[in-house]
């Protein structure tokens, strides 16, 4: 199929080394504590239990209680303490478990941490990470599966990193880590168990590059974290119908690649946005809006949006699955450009 | 000397929730209830012990282990089954599910998936019911792994200031998570924490659903009076993991043991026994009945049907 060389063959190469999702994060994480006496880690139940999804496993048994601390339920202060640490000289990596509890922090991370470098002429630096994981899973209901990275891309002073893929998942996190900014970090639940190919050395990702996940002529799809496989899986079934998808995974928001994403537009004259959160509001609007005034004249068709349905998350999982953008949501969008 | 009819509902109330989180795991396991469910297995006693002390028109707020404080509220397993089912005759029409069900007419605000999140709507609650001069009070539940978070703190001394009719009702399970009360707190003793913010407050054994009941009765009555708020802090213990797939292997043999040693089912049946006079034939009577109940409720729930998408669609239209 043209699928195999069309999807960048780094990720797909089955003879390569090959890691979830989690276990790239993992990797990350305990090579940036090895490199760096200064990178320690807080969150709930990260220790001992190694995190919910398994990110923080043996990291306790090799760092120690003073680098993987285990906090009381507490995020607004335990976040607020590693402003504070990051400031003096450490470089914290701060695991809010859900995206959902990051609003009981958001004074710490948009009052103080987002401002600070502002506030104090540049001279304050705030090397904080702010890990944390988004999206639906399967019945987590209203207040556990809410994608809210718009409300971190509207802050300036903060970055915002969306990993789509283990390879990815472990570049950026060690590009958070060594960043002078606060970093909102943020995963995806259903991301954790997946598989691709991560090298073993000591790579970085900059921030600001897309990546172009699959190359196409006929029509650009913008996509980030879960929304991502799910244009692949569009784009293959598009390719049997005769239609050539191109996939570009801004990875940060903030910063935005968007020269990647505007080559590509000018490219394929066609591009739908897909994002898991709601449709008002949101990101994809933004970058809509930035197509359409740089890139206006080479468009065929108006742009396209994917996204969620302005709701609440239900528990009903036949509703779940109904709110948030399926594949054959995408496709329907791709066919309706071109 | 209790009523027999009085202590016969104790034990039903607390064998009914014990039978509906051990019948709902079945179903969990089965695959038929998704997302999280944080089963009250252990703890029975204080919920039922606190709502048996409660008025009508009293208001309780709950948490992410809310199953409890659902049915010792009054609601009925049929609809609660059908909620953990995602069905549209569930008490929030299968939208929220097991960690935000409520039943708002009978005075149940909800339970929560933000830990600590329910504790400053009691104040609120509370705060109206002032406003309005009722004699109506809010029995606010919650953890230990709550009493770390700040809303605790906050909206405990807000209750103090206004002298709020509301019963923080802290059950103390040992654990947020894996985390044990010894890793979270230096004194574990958590209801002197109030103490420093001038309320009034005490523990009690939270297994012993009689002590759970004449100390909620006794801070009922404060409430009333205007000196509110009170806090109790409820010593109990989860028989297992956190949520049905924690297996709770951190929790040592020997201190879950002595509690399941002080089942809250075995000490109501006991006064029921001793102080009701009850025979064991008529208690297994008891028992059959709410057995029966519950396989109904799982039929009723089974059956029914789901919220269409245009029945969705039509109430989120809005928003
Ligand atoms: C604000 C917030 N932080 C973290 C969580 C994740 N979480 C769910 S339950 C729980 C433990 C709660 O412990 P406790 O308050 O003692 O309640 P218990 O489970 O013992 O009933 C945690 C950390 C959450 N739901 N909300
Ligand atoms: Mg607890």
């Amino acid at each position: 199929m043209t699928v195999k060389t069309k999807t960048k063959s780094s990720e797909s190469d089955s003879s390569k080394r090959m890691l979830l999702y989690r276990e790239a994060l993992n990797e990350a994480l305990k090579e940036e504590m090895k490199r760096d006496s200064t990178v320690f880690l807080m969150g709930e139940g990260i220790a001992e239990r190694g995190g919910s999804y398994k990110v923080t496993v043996d990291l306790l048994k090799e760092f120690g209680p003073e680098r993987v601390i285990d906090t009381p339920i507490a995020e607004a202060s335990f976040v607020g303490a590693g402003v504070g640490a990051a400031i003096t000289g450490m470089r914290p990596v701060v695991e809010i478990l859900f995206i959902d509890f990051t609003l009981l922090t958001l004074d710490q991370v948009i009052n103080q941490a987002a401002k600070y470098n502002f506030m104090t002429g540049g001279i304050g630096k705030v090397p904080l990470v702010l890990r944390t994981q988004g999206g639906v899973g399967n019945g987590l209901a209203a207040q556990h599966s809410q994608s809210l990275e718009a409300i971190f891309y509207h802050i300036p002073g903060l970055r915002v990193v969306m990993p789509s893929s283990p390879y990815d998942a472990k570049g950026l996190l060690k590009t958070a880590i060594r960043a002078d900014d606060p970093v909102v970090f943020i995963e995806h639940k259903l991301l954790y168990m997946n598989e691709g190919h991560v090298p073993q050395d000591d790579y970085t990702i900059d921030f600001g590059k897309a990546d172009i996940k699959r190359t196409g002529s006929d029509v650009t799809l913008v996509a980030w974290s879960n929304m991502v496989p799910k244009s692949l899986a569009a784009a293959e079934k598009l390719a049997q119908q005769g239609i050539d998808v191109e996939v570009v995974d801004p990875r940060t928001l903030n910063p935005l690649d968007k020269k990647t994403i505007l080559d590509s537009v000018r490219k394929t004259e066609h591009v739908v946005i897909v994002q898991e959160a709601i449709r008002r509001g949101g990101i994809a609007s933004d970058i809509a809006s930035i197509i359409q005034q740089q890139a206006f004249d080479y468009l065929d068709a108006p742009i396209e949006i994917v996204a969620g349905i302005n709701t609440p998350i239900p528990f009903n999982l036949n509703l779940e699955k109904l709110s948030v953008p399926q594949v054959n949501d995408i496709i329907e969008a791709v066919k309706r450009v071109l | 000397m209790y009523e027999k009819d009085f202590l016969k509902q104790l034990f039903h109330k607390i064998y009914t929730i014990r039978i509906f989180e051990t019948e709902c795991i079945k179903l969990y396991r089965q695959g038929l209830i998704r997302g999280y469910f944080h089963p009250y297995v252990g703890e029975e006693a204080t919920a039922v012990g606190v709502c048996s002390a409660l008025a009508e028109d009293d208001y309780i707020i709950s948490t992410h282990r809310g199953h409890g404080h659902c049915i010792a509220r009054g609601a009925q397993i049929d609809r609660m089954v059908a909620e953990l089912l995602g069905k549209k005759t569930g008490y929030c029409s299968g939208l929220g599910g097991s960690m935000h069900i409520a039943d708002v007419q009978a005075g149940n605000l909800g339970a929560n998936g933000i830990v600590g999140g329910g504790i400053p709507i009691g104040v609120g609650a509370a705060l109206g019911i002032s406003i309005r001069k009722e004699k109506k009070v809010v029995a606010i539940f919650f953890s230990d792994g709550a009493a770390n978070n700040g809303v605790f703190a906050e909206s405990l001394n807000l209750a103090a200031i206004w002298n709020l009719p509301a019963i923080f009702l802290l059950e103390n399970n040992h654990y947020a998570v894996s985390t044990p009360i010894e890793q979270s707190s230096r004194n574990q003793n958590l209801y002197e924490r109030a103490t420093g913010y001038g309320v009034h407050a005490l523990a009690v054994d939270g297994n012993n659903v009689i002590e759970v009941f004449e100390q909620t009765k006794d801070a009922r009555q404060m409430c009333i009076k205007g000196k509110g708020p009170v806090l109790i802090e409820a010593k109990t213990y989860r028989h297992g993991g956190h949520h049905v797939n924690d297996p709770g292997a951190y929790m040592p043999k020997d201190r879950l043991d002595y509690f399941k040693s002080k089942d809250p089912v075995t000490i109501a049946k006991k006064h029921l026994k001793e102080q009701g006079k009850m025979s064991e034939s008529e208690i297994e009577k008891i028992e059959k009945e709410v057995e029966t109940t519950m396989e109904r409720a799982i039929d009723f729930a089974k059956e029914s049907p789901e919220l269409s998408f245009a029945e969705f669609n039509q109430m989120v239209m809005g928003y």
